[in-house]
C-alpha cells in the first residue's frame, strides 16, 4: 500500500501530473470573485468562508478525473486489480494520494486566500480546520465517483453531475463552520457534524468505490 | 404463486398487459374526480383563497417524486441480491416518471409560493432538498444513459441508487440545520392531532391515489417498453452474427 502511494505521490507530483493545477484553480476563483461583486471589504468578508469553501471543492471536483484515468488508459489499473491487495485498499490509497497532492495543498494555501478576501481574524482558524477535516470527504466521494465512470470516453461532465449533489453535505457543514467561526460564534455542532460526515465516508465510501471499480474491470 | 415469477419478463409482460388497461382508466378517473371535486367543489381557504387548491397537484406529486426514488432504490437493490433484469429496468423505467414529478412539485409549489410567501423561489430546507433530489435523478438518468453494457449500466447505477439514498438523507437533515424554513410542516400526517380540514382531505386523498395509480402505469408500460427494446437489440444482434 504504502508503495502505491509512494508511486502515485511520484507520479503526480513529476511531469504532467497535474500537480498544482487545482491549487492555481483555486487562486483563480478566488481572485475572480472580487470582480464579480465588488472591491467593499465588508461584503468581501462577509462571503469569504462560502467562497474559500467552494472555490476548494470546485478546484478538488476539477482534478478528480485523473484519479484512475490515466492508470486505465496505460493498463496499470489490471494489474493492481489483480495484485493481492484487496480493491478497498487499493481505492483508499487513491483517495489518499488524491487528498495529499489536491486536498492538502488547498487546506494549506486557504488562509493565505483568505487574506485576499479580508476574512475576519477569527475566521483563519476554523477555516483551516474545516477544511482540513472536510477535504477527506470531499477526496473519498470524489474518488467514488471517478471509480463510476471510470471507463467512459467523456466521463468528466458526468463526473461534476454526479459528484456535486454528493458534496452538499459536507459543503453545508464546511462553510457553516467555517462561516460561523468567522462571526466569531460557537461552532461546536457543525464542526462535529463535518467530522462525523467526514470520517464516516473515509469508513464506508471505499467499499462502495472498490464495488464499482469492479464492476467497471469485469 | 410467488412474488418472483414476475422476475420473468414474458409473465411480467403478459401480467402488466392485463392490469395496464383497468389501471389506466382508474388513474384517469381517480385524476379527474380528485381534481374537479378539489378544483370546483371546495370552498375557499379563508386567507388563502383559491391558490389553496394547487395543493391537489403539490401534494400528490411531492409524494410521488419521495416514493419513485425508493421504489428505485428497492428494484435497484432486488437488481443487486437476485439478478433480476426485469428490476433493473424497472428502476430505470421509474426515473424520468420521478424527475417529471419533482419538476412539477417544484414547479406547482413556485407558482403558490409567489402569492403567499412573495417569492418563487426560497432557500428552504424543503424546496432546496427537492432541488437536491431532482439532481439526483438527473444523476442517475445521465449514467444510464452513458455506459454501453446493459449489465454495467443496470450494476452502476443501481450502487449509484444506494449511495445516493444515503447522501440525499444526509443533505435533507444537513439542509434544515443550514437555513430555517418558510414551508409548513407536515399537516397531513396520520397520527396528528392538527391536520388539514377534512373538505380538503377527502378530494387530496381521492388525488393522491390518481397519482399513485399514475405513477404505477407509467412505470409499467415505461418497464415494457424497456423489456421489448432490449429484445430487439439482442434480435438484430442475432441477425448480424448470422
Amino acid at each position: 500500500m504504502i508503495a502505491l502511494l509512494t508511486r502515485d505521490l511520484r507520479l503526480a507530483i513529476r511531469a504532467g501530473g497535474g500537480f498544482g493545477l487545482g491549487l492555481a484553480f483555486f487562486l483563480i476563483v478566488v481572485v475572480l470573485v472580487p470582480f464579480g461583486v465588488g472591491p467593499e471589504t465588508t461584503l468581501l468578508a462577509r462571503i469569504a468562508p462560502g467562497i474559500l469553501w467552494v472555490g476548494a471543492l470546485l478546484a478538488c471536483l476539477l482534478s478528480l478525473d485523473r484519479i484512475f484515468a490515466l492508470d486505465w488508459e496505460d493498463g496499470s489499473l489490471d494489474l493492481l486489480a489483480t495484485a493481492p491487495l484487496p480493491m478497498e485498499g487499493i481505492v483508499t490509497v487513491k483517495a489518499a494520494a488524491h487528498w495529499i497532492t489536491t486536498g492538502l495543498p488547498l487546506v494549506l494555501a486557504a488562509p493565505a486566500l483568505g487574506l485576499l478576501l479580508s476574512l475576519p481574524g477569527p475566521g483563519y482558524l476554523w477555516l483551516f480546520l474545516s477544511l482540513l477535516i472536510g477535504t477527506p470527504a470531499l477526496s473519498v466521494i470524489g474518488t467514488f465517483g471517478a471509480a463510476l465512470t471510470v471507463g467512459l470516453k467523456r466521463g468528466g461532465l458526468l463526473l461534476s453531475l454526479l459528484v456535486l449533489p454528493l458534496y452538499v453535505p459536507t459543503l453545508i457543514f464546511g462553510a457553516e463552520v467555517a462561516r460561523r467561526g468567522a462571526d466569531g460564534l460557537a461552532v461546536e455542532t457543525p464542526l462535529l457534524m463535518l467530522a462525523g460526515l467526514s470520517f464516516g465516508a473515509v469508513a464506508l465510501l471505499p467499499f462502495a468505490s472498490a464495488a464499482v471499480l469492479r464492476i467497471n474491470l469485469r | 404463486m410467488s412474488l418472483w415469477e414476475y422476475a420473468n419478463p414474458v409473465k411480467f409482460i403478459a401480467t402488466t398487459d392485463r392490469v395496464l388497461p383497468a389501471l389506466a382508466w382508474a388513474a384517469a378517473g381517480c385524476l379527474a374526480a380528485g381534481l374537479i371535486w378539489g378544483f370546483f367543489f371546495t370552498p375557499d381557504d379563508f386567507r388563502q383563497g383559491s391558490t389553496v387548491k394547487i395543493i391537489y397537484l403539490h401534494v400528490p406529486s411531492a409524494l410521488m417524486a419521495i416514493n419513485g426514488w425508493l421504489m428505485m432504490l428497492v428494484a435497484s437493490l432486488i437488481w443487486i441480491v437476485r439478478r433480476h433484469h426485469v428490476s433493473a429496468l424497472a428502476a430505470r423505467a421509474a426515473a424520468p416518471v420521478g424527475a417529471t414529478m419533482t419538476v412539477i412539485a417544484l414547479a406547482t409549489g413556485a407558482i403558490w409560493g409567489q402569492p403567499m410567501w412573495g417569492t418563487y423561489w426560497a432557500w428552504d430546507p424543503r424546496l432546496t432538498s427537492f432541488l437536491i433530489l431532482f439532481l439526483f435523478y438527473l444523476g442517475y438518468m445521465a449514467l444510464w444513459a452513458a455506459i454501453e453494457n446493459d449489465d454495467t449500466a443496470a450494476d452502476l447505477t443501481s450502487i449509484l441508487c444506494l449511495v445516493g439514498s444515503v447522501f440525499a438523507l444526509l443533505s435533507r437533515y444537513a439542509v434544515n440545520f443550514w437555513n430555517q424554513g418558510l414551508h409548513q410542516g407536515a399537516s397531513l400526517s396520520l397520527d396528528k392531532e392538527e391536520n388539514v380540514a377534512d373538505v380538503f382531505w377527502y378530494p387530496l386523498l381521492v388525488s393522491i391515489a390518481g397519482f399513485v395509480l399514475l405513477f404505477i402505469a407509467l412505470v409499467f408500460l415505461r418497464t415494457q417498453t424497456e423489456i421489448r427494446a432490449r429484445r430487439m437489440r439482442a434480435l438484430l444482434a442475432r441477425e448480424r452474427m448470422a
